[in-house]
């Protein structure tokens, strides 16, 4: 399908609509949620409480019968919501650390979820076919009701963000002196944590339960990387989630059988992968750059200097050394070529007919002034 | 009236007391160190008072009545090593936290907040960093940092715990002129000491601790030889198997062993 095609259908194929909005929601609720999941090292809780939904999801269809969406977000959302309190449970009542807490209550929900839909799996009933895309996801099943739910849960949950956002900031940053301002920062987490929840459940049947966290993870990851403000990173966060979302529903709806989880996970860590290389201060390209600069700076400082040392030992400017006597004297950096060539082009030191350097006078001043320098650091 | 009152105060964690059956009363306006040796529970004193840990026993007040209801007159300056100073926010916005026990909940800071943070700034002479990245900040603006909020706070009483670890001399004056300066306008400062060495010229009193409490009082009274030698050679021995001799209480790597040939920092008694 060709690039015009697509965009076409992205508007007026109402299959394809549909999943791209519905994806579009969840991802910008999820980005949002997930900046502030990032910010407090609770990466790992999107993941449990999105396994702990799968028995929720198959209990709920077990008692209505039917796969009403709403119902079944109910049914998750109670059940996601259950393991993440019992992982603050654990946390505060035992001495287990958090991850244990975190990989007991993922393991332990997701084991009863899988049992109670193998077990519902096996009715005569054909009504609950398709209960297991909740596994890992099937964009192409979303319809309008779908999408209505994913919407009004998402905005209740982007509307308590906006609420409380200076709460949630104090929370993320430092909860034991909001806790001496008075502030009931408990109930702050509880609340934020409720939150998370409804990002994470409206997501389940789109992006499946598996590979849910990944939408909470990736785009928070990705948006760190641009900024240094929490209102930017939120923002960014929520836009990468939404682009995520949306091309791997639309990649996935597209080419059948491809199932949307892995499929947004894939866009998702382009984005990622591309931010972690190439953001500005943050990146792996600036820090190499950075690096090389640092590295040619101290290069130039010494080759500068030891040229002063040798034309200390002459009367008159302009005697020439071999390239040979400054590599010996700078052995352990190297690049005293290149340097040469850079101190040249900079006219601080010049090459004479007979391949030697020295320095000229604009050089020789350079030279006093970085041994100031050092000096001056000395001190 | 006094500023602060404990009585009978028991911290444990888990099974192990961090502090044992304290009294202490703290006069208003005053400059209050606590020292003792690592593990002596000056960190959990701190948060008694502020009524971030529960007591296994024992109460606090705060100007005569339970701290619960009188938080608003409670300032805190945390460890700077608290929090991630990697988070991505400014300095104003840090220090704008400082307000957000008295807007209420929901309530969104604003201009009047922002001046409040900015005067503060301006105390610890860091207008000019008011919008930087607080990632970018060195160990002395870090807690700069905190000592502005905690001024914002409004409070009269202001806990500090290590005020000055970490930080340049230029920046310890410059936070030591501030605690003097609250001091003088009618507050108390408790504050978390580790360098023996300056107890006499910056504070004005004293409490000794190491599990239990081994003297308050004013620095002249309480700061004795002998009560630094009680404080610092090893625990005091209520239950046995904890005596460890941790004797450089600083933290510093300085001094091993036990009692007076670990002391280089008692010449500055003499």
């Amino acid at each position: 399908m060709d690039a015009g095609r697509l965009l076409h259908d992205l508007f007026f194929d109402y299959t394809l609509r549909t999943v791209a909005l519905g994806a579009m929601a969840l991802g910008v609720v999820s980005g949002t949620l997930g900046a502030f999941a990032v910010l407090r090292r609770q990466s790992l809780l999107g993941d449990a409480i999105s396994h702990a939904a799968l028995p929720g999801i198959v209990l709920a269809f077990m008692f209505t019968g039917a796969k009403d969406p709403l119902w079944l977000v109910v049914g998750a959302a109670v059940a996601g919501w259950l393991g993440a309190l019992t992982v603050m449970w654990i946390v505060r009542q035992s001495r287990l650390p958090e991850d244990t807490a975190l990989g007991i209550v993922l393991s332990v929900f997701f084991g009863i979820g899988l049992v109670l839909l193998t077990y519902v799996q096996r009715e005569p009933t054909a009504s609950q076919a398709g209960l297991n895309t909740f596994l890992f996801g099937q964009a192409a099943t979303l319809v309008v009701d779908d999408v209505i739910v994913i919407a009004v849960l998402g905005s209740v949950a982007l509307g308590v963000v906006a609420l409380f956002w200076k709460e949630f900031k104090l929370l993320s940053f430092d909860r034991e002196f909001g806790k001496s301002l008075g502030i009931g920062m408990r109930g702050i987490d509880v609340l934020l944590t409720t939150v998370l929840v409804i990002a994470i459940v409206i997501g389940l049947q789109t992006v499946g339960v598996v590979l849910m966290s990944a939408m909470v993870v990736a785009p928070a990851a990705a948006a760190r990387q641009w900024t240094d403000s929490l209102g930017v990173m939120v923002v960014l966060s929520a836009v990468f989630g939404a682009l995520g979302g949306v091309t791997g529903a639309v990649a996935s709806s597209t080419a059948a059988g491809i199932p949307t989880g892995p499929a947004i996970v894939l866009a998702v860590t382009m984005v990622v992968v591309l931010s972690i290389a190439l953001a500005p201060r943050r990146g792996l390209v600036w820090e190499w750059v950075r690096h090389k600069r640092n590295q040619q700076t101290v290069r130039t400082g010494a080759v500068l200097t030891d040229l002063y040392a040798l034309a200390s030992h002459h009367k008159e400017r302009g005697h020439g050394h071999k390239l040979a006597v400054l590599q010996a004297m700078d052995a352990r950096r190297g690049g005293v070529r290149r340097t040469l060539d850079v101190l040249a082009s900079r006219g601080l030191a010049a090459r004479a007919a007979d391949d030697t350097w020295s320095l000229t006078e604009q050089g020789e001043q350079e030279a006093r002034a970085e041994i100031a320098r050092r000096e001056g650091d000395d001190a | 009236m006094n500023a602060i009152e404990i009585n009978d105060l028991t911290v444990a964690y888990q099974d192990k007391p961090v502090l044992w059956d304290l009294d202490l009363t703290v006069p208003s306006g005053i400059l209050m160190a606590v020292v003792g040796p690592n593990g002596a529970g000056k960190t959990t004193l701190i948060k008694a008072i502020l009524g971030l840990i529960d007591p296994a026993a024992g109460q606090v007040l705060v100007q005569g009545k339970p701290y619960r209801r009188q938080r608003h007159l409670l300032a805190y300056v945390p460890q700077r090593g608290s929090v991630d100073w990697d988070f991505p926010t400014s300095v104003l916005d840090v220090v704008m936290m400082g307000r957000y026990g008295a807007l209420g909940w929901i309530r969104r800071p604003g201009g009047r907040e922002r001046a409040l943070a900015m005067q503060a700034l301006d105390k610890v002479g860091m207008t000019d960093l008011a919008e930087r990245q607080i990632s970018q900040l060195s160990g002395g603006q870090q807690q700069r940092v905190f000592l502005a909020r905690a001024l914002v706070q409004d409070a009269c009483i202001y806990l500090m715990d290590e005020p000055f670890q970490g930080v340049d001399a230029k920046t310890e004056r410059a936070i030591m002129d501030v605690l003097r300066e609250l001091r003088d306008t009618g507050n108390t400062v408790i504050a978390v000491h580790h360098a023996l060495q300056t107890v006499p010229e910056y504070f004005d009193w004293v409490t000794l601790l190491n599990v239990r409490l081994i003297a308050a009082g004013p620095v002249k009274e309480a700061f004795t030889e002998a009560n630094i030698r009680l404080a610092y050679s090893g625990r005091v021995p209520f239950h046995s198997g904890t005596s460890n001799g941790t004797s450089n209480g600083d933290g510093s790597g300085k001094g091993d062993g036990d009692d007076a040939d670990d002391a280089p920092w008692l010449s500055a008694l003499r």
